[in-house]
């Protein structure tokens, strides 16, 4: 898998074209071409001006809640007997997530290039509920393109994108779930495209959106970092995050990437499992492109997209962003998965042991943990990213489990 | 081959009028009849055929073609069987000019070299993919070219003069200038821009310039056929021909005449503008 040279720096991409080795690149509509280029522009100019920083600092601090804490789980820590582990607590974010990291930071771009019109594209609703937030926050028009079947299984957060405003529309086409939320998104920003800004909410799609999307989740380990010198004196051992498309993950990872005393795990989730239905885009697929970027993709022999499966509708998806393709052959992180059921009991255990409720998504980081703890010794330092909160599965959860609400 | 497409052009300037440019989906509702709606449009007036990829994830398509492409796919259409299809239509015609229309993952996944190689070999002569913009001219356009087949680009409302120039550089046999910003299938353009907008490319061109999206009827055709070189229709074929089959999806007798007749009020509407000869 590491056919790939070593760079000196991990930390250095994408280059101009928006590519991590072979992965990225901008395989879009020309009707979107334009586009595309004036936000590559916008975003440059944004992140040359402090007046840009300095208003997104605010909002991090008074609106969201950041710094979001660094705490030690101490009745995990003691369960596994291994690593001590440290939860960097995305959950405790204003919405519930660490998607409205990156959706803060494109609102406020949108804002600077004058776009009124926002639209969406969620899996299990918590990117929608953020850029709907934000949309009533500022004013701006809000439109979420959500598949079917994660309308039917994430209801609260559809009543809650309802309540700030926003237009939720089930996508019917395809498999009815993020990818096809994903197309259609596209299609209409092919359509509206003079006066619509699309918030994507993870590091795939066309670049500059891994990049930037990347750029605005890194606050994640930068936090991380410091806090870790402050309560230890020193930098973590190992970083643990799930990946579906990648941004929560990659937000905890990038600062670290060049500290190679630093183990990185990515846990995509494995579905079933790696034989049947799963979502492990790096460990079952192969590259190809699709949402305006080469990555590795779940498809049949004739590039035919396949349907992932995941139990969390936030991992369900059958690509992953191509900064995490890179990593992978670069041999960076070790991308590894866990199946629902292994999910679904570290979500009861995390519950009990911590009194946290994960959502299903960090569920996944933490079933790997049980695996991973254990191996190490008590010094070693692990950090899991807990990327949101568990409310919005209550529904989906008590029915698993036979439980009538 | 970019020269069947030069000859048909050239056909039809001769014959002072546009091109009438028909799109229909590989496969759809199944191979045998696919082939035999290909096969008749020709026939009922078309001067050349495009002939979509099936995709899973067709992102710049509207609803026709999306469950055109889905059709497909479920019937077991796949890159191998479409060639197939072309090199059997290419074995009774040997004039028309044949385009492949589609997404890059399929052609990505077959592999970029071998693709080049079967589909000249299977007869094709130029291809459009509607997910490779200038910036990715490596990926697919820059080695079609090297193999003799035509790489037609896609012309947008959003392509400025500023950027016209780079859509326009690699690209062979025709411009394709979608009408409007949007999906395949949805809004009717208004036809005074569009006439000003293919002024504008032909300004930047002597490639012919085809006008496509949103253009349903003869009228619609006989409208564009003004300003362009060509007509480019799909969804209206896709959904003429949607309306036959039965509950399962399958053929019906009605199924090839359902297409080839509106492709003859198209062409008549094509045929209904005198242009100046080898203008």
């Amino acid at each position: 898998m590491s056919a790939q040279a070593q760079p000196n720096s991990f930390r250095t991409g994408p280059d101009e074209r928006g590519h991590f080795g072979i992965f990225g690149g901008r395989f879009v509509a020309e009707t979107l071409m334009p586009n595309i280029l004036e936000l590559e522009k916008a975003y440059a100019e944004a992140r040359a001006d402090p007046s840009f920083k300095a208003e997104m600092d605010g909002y991090m601090t008074h609106y969201i809640g950041r710094p979001s804490p660094l705490y030690f789980a101490e009745r995990m820590t003691d369960h596994f007997g291994g690593a001590k582990i440290y939860f960097k607590r995305e959950e405790l974010n204003h919405t519930g997530a660490h998607k409205v990291n990156n959706v803060l930071g494109q609102i406020l771009l949108a804002r600077r290039m004058g776009k009124k019109r926002i639209i969406a594209e969620t899996g299990a609703g918590q990117h929608g509920v953020a850029t709907a937030t934000l949309c009533a926050r500022f004013g701006l028009e809000c439109i979420v393109y959500m598949g079917a079947v994660d309308v039917e299984r994430q209801k609260p957060n559809v009543f809650r994108m309802n309540m700030l405003g926003a237009k939720v529309v089930p996508v019917q086409s395809g498999t009815k779930t993020l990818k096809d939320a994903m197309n259609e998104a596209l299609r209409d920003w092919v359509t509206n495209v003079a006066d619509t800004f699309y918030c994507i909410g993870t590091v795939a799609g066309p670049h500059p959106y891994p990049a930037m999307v990347r750029d605005f989740q890194c606050v994640i380990g930068n936090e991380t970092r410091e806090q870790m010198m402050q309560a230890e004196g020193r930098l973590p051992d190992s970083l643990v995050a799930c990946i579906g498309g990648g941004s929560n993950a990659i937000g905890l990872f990038h600062p670290f990437l060049d500290d190679r005393s630093v183990e990185i795990y990515g846990v995509e989730a494995a579905g079933h499992g790696l034989d049947k239905l799963h979502a492990a885009s790096l460990t079952g697929g192969r590259p190809g492109v699709l949402h305006g970027n080469r990555t590795y993709l779940l498809m049949n022999q004739d590039g035919q997209i396949q349907d992932a499966h995941s139990i969390s509708a936030g991992l369900d998806y059958p690509g992953i962003g191509p900064e995490h393709a890179w990593l992978h052959e670069t041999g960076r992180v070790n991308y590894i998965s866990a199946t629902d059921d292994e999910a679904l009991a570290a979500f009861q255990l995390c519950s009990r042991l911590e009194g946290i409720l994960p959502a299903l998504e960090p569920s996944h980081a933490l079933a790997k943990v049980a695996d991973l703890a254990p191996q190490k010794p008590k010094d070693h330092l692990m950090v899991v990213n807990i990327s949101g909160r568990g409310d919005k599965d209550i529904p989906q959860i008590a029915e698993i489990l036979g439980d009538n609400l | 081959m970019t020269k069947r497409i030069e000859a048909r052009f050239e056909k039809c300037r001769a014959e002072g009028r546009a091109a009438l440019v028909t799109y229909v989906m590989a496969g759809d509702p199944d191979p045998e009849t696919s082939l035999e709606i290909l096969k008749s449009l020709p026939k009922a007036g078309a001067d050349i055929v495009e002939f979509g990829l099936p995709f899973t994830d067709p992102m710049a398509d509207g609803p026709a073609i999306q469950a055109a492409g889905l059709r497909a796919l479920k019937v077991g259409q796949d890159m191998v069987k479409t060639l197939d299809l072309i090199r059997r239509f290419r074995a009774e015609d040997a004039d028309t000019p044949v385009i492949l229309m589609g997404y890059f993952n399929p052609i990505y996944v077959y592999g970029v070299d071998r693709f080049l190689a079967d589909a000249q070999q299977a007869g094709v002569d130029g291809l459009i993919v509607v997910d490779l913009p200038p910036e990715e001219d490596d990926e697919l356009c820059l080695p079609a070219l090297d193999a003799g087949l035509a790489f037609i680009r896609l012309a947008t409302p959003t392509t400025d003069d500023h950027r016209l120039p780079a859509v326009l550089e690699n690209t062979a046999g025709f411009v394709y200038y979608v009408s409007i910003t949007g999906i395949t299938g949805a809004a009717t353009p208004d036809f005074g821009r569009v006439a000003t907008a293919v002024e504008r490319i032909k300004r930047h061109t002597p490639l012919p310039v085809v006008v496509g999206f949103g253009v349903k009827s003869g009228q619609h055709a006989a409208a564009v056929a003004q300003g362009a070189d060509g007509v480019v229709v799909g969804s209206a074929l896709i959904d003429a021909m949607r309306g036959t089959l039965d509950e399962q999806d399958r053929a019906t007798s009605r199924t090839v005449e359902s297409v080839t007749t509106l492709v003859k009020e198209l062409s008549e509407g094509v045929r209904s503008v005198a242009k100046r000869a080898a203008a």
